[in-house]
């Protein structure tokens, strides 16, 4: 056990809180190079505690000495570390894009408060995933709220502030039934710590705890954009810059499916199996309409972003297999894992093909791949995990969840998951024969910065060699932290 | 019945009022109001439900001046973007046709 003020699991969250303030007084654009170095510090931070919760197990941290019930306790197990480590993997790589994107000349307008907004952004998804209590997790799930707001409406286009304003009211309307989930919570047990609560709800929930149950996955569900809530979801990443894409489809979707699987495993785990199957069926919809849509838009990153509704439907088939086979958590947790850096690479190398050709459409791609031809490559990789083919990280997430369906005679979901994979395909090779398309004469595309193109092609690495290094995230889920929260 | 759930049914009245009010109404301003309004809801049933005998607990008071700061913060943000909307397309709604004032 380190020191208390040494304790990474504190600086998780007082780091990005410090940097976020400080790029804010050093005034609009500016603050970049401080952020990145942050964020090398935060990913040794986040390893760091990983590492140490793989050897010891769960570690809970009481903030300033004073635990609860009267201060705020932060929890660290498997499941947290697992999800800090992507955060921090992520954020890095998107700051290094990020400087160079804002540097640009027609980008320069949207920079003005990106960093101090992207490390609020990360304060509150770090603090949410160390968070213990129902409350302490509200008040998180707001500040990322709003935070993801700010950066949509970046742009200041009408249609930006338009999806940052209906991206806002699907936001709070969900928040305000997960608050009156949590007080109707208090009400009935007088607590909102998670540990505690597990033993009260096993002993026979009434009426207002099953109320409360479904508030939370309803708002929980509205802000990970489970089909039918995900119409806020395309306008929102679609339209904004590159590198705010990339952080919102990879990791704030993610942050409120934790808290969905956080809730499902520990407290309401005597609820969850009556919700298992309508889960999972709102899963497969998404899946089959993400990938439908992604089929058809004509603008890039709008197939990007209806790409991200139907990997999300992924997470929500766990749901009807948890109960039959324990496999089903860490293929979930693999498919946040891989899909958060496929994505962050497949919206990075969107942003790199329309600076170079200047268009958001598919149409402007044709004959883009002789210009930028890593940033195609990059695309081509994340796609790989996208569609789930071996040895990428998507390949085990979609492997272990057949796996556990096969396991479970539950064969249904077996075909969702195999077509949702196809259309994957279809929707990749939309952008990929666009590219390669020959087109004689001069096209006039414009020069991209050569670190876009690299950070775009190290993260879509990163997402296909989670496959072989999969075995260690896994074991840092099931190792002595058990993915429960100690108490 | 007691007070307090007398208080925590009227928040449940609010909160249902209010939601309804941001999905069905189509001016910025009145589903800002009306979002205010859902909060204040939750924010009832949170203190209604939590007394016991009439005896006052301090921890979900505690936690409704966190609440209400936070939806300051919302509130503020999203008139912001509401004012950012209608100076960009002269708009006082998300859908086309909504021009209320």
């Amino acid at each position: 056990m380190t020191e208390a003020w040494l304790d990474p699991a504190a600086w998780l969250i007082l780091l990005p809180l410090s940097w976020a303030s400080l790029t804010f007084l050093a005034g609009p654009g500016r603050g970049g190079r401080l952020a990145i170095a942050a964020l090398a510090v935060q990913c040794a931070l986040a390893l760091g505690l990983a590492l140490e919760v793989a050897a010891t197990g769960a570690r809970v941290h009481a903030v300033g000495g004073w635990g609860a019930p009267l201060g705020i306790d932060l929890l660290a197990d498997g499941l947290s570390a697992v999800m800090l480590l992507l955060t921090q993997a992520v954020a890095l790589p998107i700051a290094v894009y990020a400087q160079a994107y804002f540097t640009d000349a027609h980008h320069r307008q949207e920079a003005t408060w990106f960093w101090p907004l992207a490390g609020f952004l990360i304060a509150a998804m770090n603090a949410l995933f160390l968070s213990a209590d129902l409350f302490n997790l509200y008040v998180t799930l707001e500040l990322l709220g709003l935070a993801a707001v700010g950066l949509v409406a970046l742009g200041g286009g009408a249609a930006q502030i338009a999806a940052a304003m209906r991206y806002l009211l699907v936001s709070l309307v969900a928040s305000g039934a997960y608050l009156l989930g949590v007080a109707l919570i208090y009400g009935s047990y007088g607590t909102v710590a998670i540990a505690t609560l597990g033993p009260l709800i096993g002993q026979g929930p009434p009426l207002a705890i099953w109320l409360a149950a479904g508030l939370m996955a309803a708002g929980l569900a509205a802000k990970s954009a489970l089909f039918p809530f995900h119409f806020w979801l395309p306008p929102a990443h679609g339209g904004a810059p590159a590198p705010v894409s990339a952080l919102l489809s990879a990791l704030v979707v993610k942050a409120s499916f934790y808290l969905v699987l956080r809730l499902w495993l520990g407290p309401f785990a005597p609820l969850a199996q009556t919700a298992a199957a309508l889960a999972g069926a709102l899963g497969a919809a998404a899946i089959l309409w993400g990938s439908w849509q992604a089929l058809r838009t004509r603008h890039i990153k709008r197939l990007v972003a209806w790409s991200t509704v139907a990997q999300l439907g992924y997470l929500f088939l766990v749901f009807p297999l948890l109960a039959a086979d324990g496999a089903a958590l860490q293929a979930g947790v693999m498919q946040a894992v891989a899909h958060g850096l496929a994505k962050a690479a497949m919206f990075a190398a969107a942003g790199v093909l329309m600076l170079a050709t200047g268009r958001d459409t598919l149409e402007g791609l044709a004959g883009v791949a002789g210009r930028v031809p890593l940033t195609l490559f990059a695309f081509g990789l994340a796609g790989v995990t996208i569609m789930g083919l071996p040895p990428s990280g998507g390949f085990l997430a979609k492997w272990l969840l057949i796996d556990a369906a096969l396991v479970s005679g539950q064969w249904g979901w077996v075909v969702v998951i195999i077509a949702g994979g196809l259309l994957a395909a279809g929707y990749v090779f939309r952008v990929l024969r666009q590219a390669f398309l020959v087109v004689p004469g001069d096209t006039g595309f414009q020069p991209v910065p050569r670190r876009l193109e690299w950070m775009a092609f190290v993260l879509a690495t990163a997402s296909v060699l989670l496959g072989l290094r999969g075995v260690e995230l896994m074991a840092l889920l099931n190792g002595p932290g058990d993915g429960q929260p100690i108490s | 019945m007691s007070t307090g759930l007398l208080y925590a049914l009227a928040g449940v009245l609010l909160f249902v009022l209010g939601a309804a009010g941001v999905v069905v109404l189509a001016h910025l301003l009145r589903k800002i109001l009306a979002f205010n309004v859902m909060g204040s809801g939750a924010f009832l049933v949170l203190v209604g439900l939590a007394q016991r005998e009439g005896v006052v607990d301090p921890v979900p008071q505690a936690m409704v001046l966190t609440g209400i700061v936070v939806a300051v913060a919302a509130t503020a943000l999203a008139l912001g973007l509401a004012r950012a909307l209608h100076a960009r397309t002269g708009r006082t709604g998300l859908s086309e046709g909504a021009r209320l004032d």
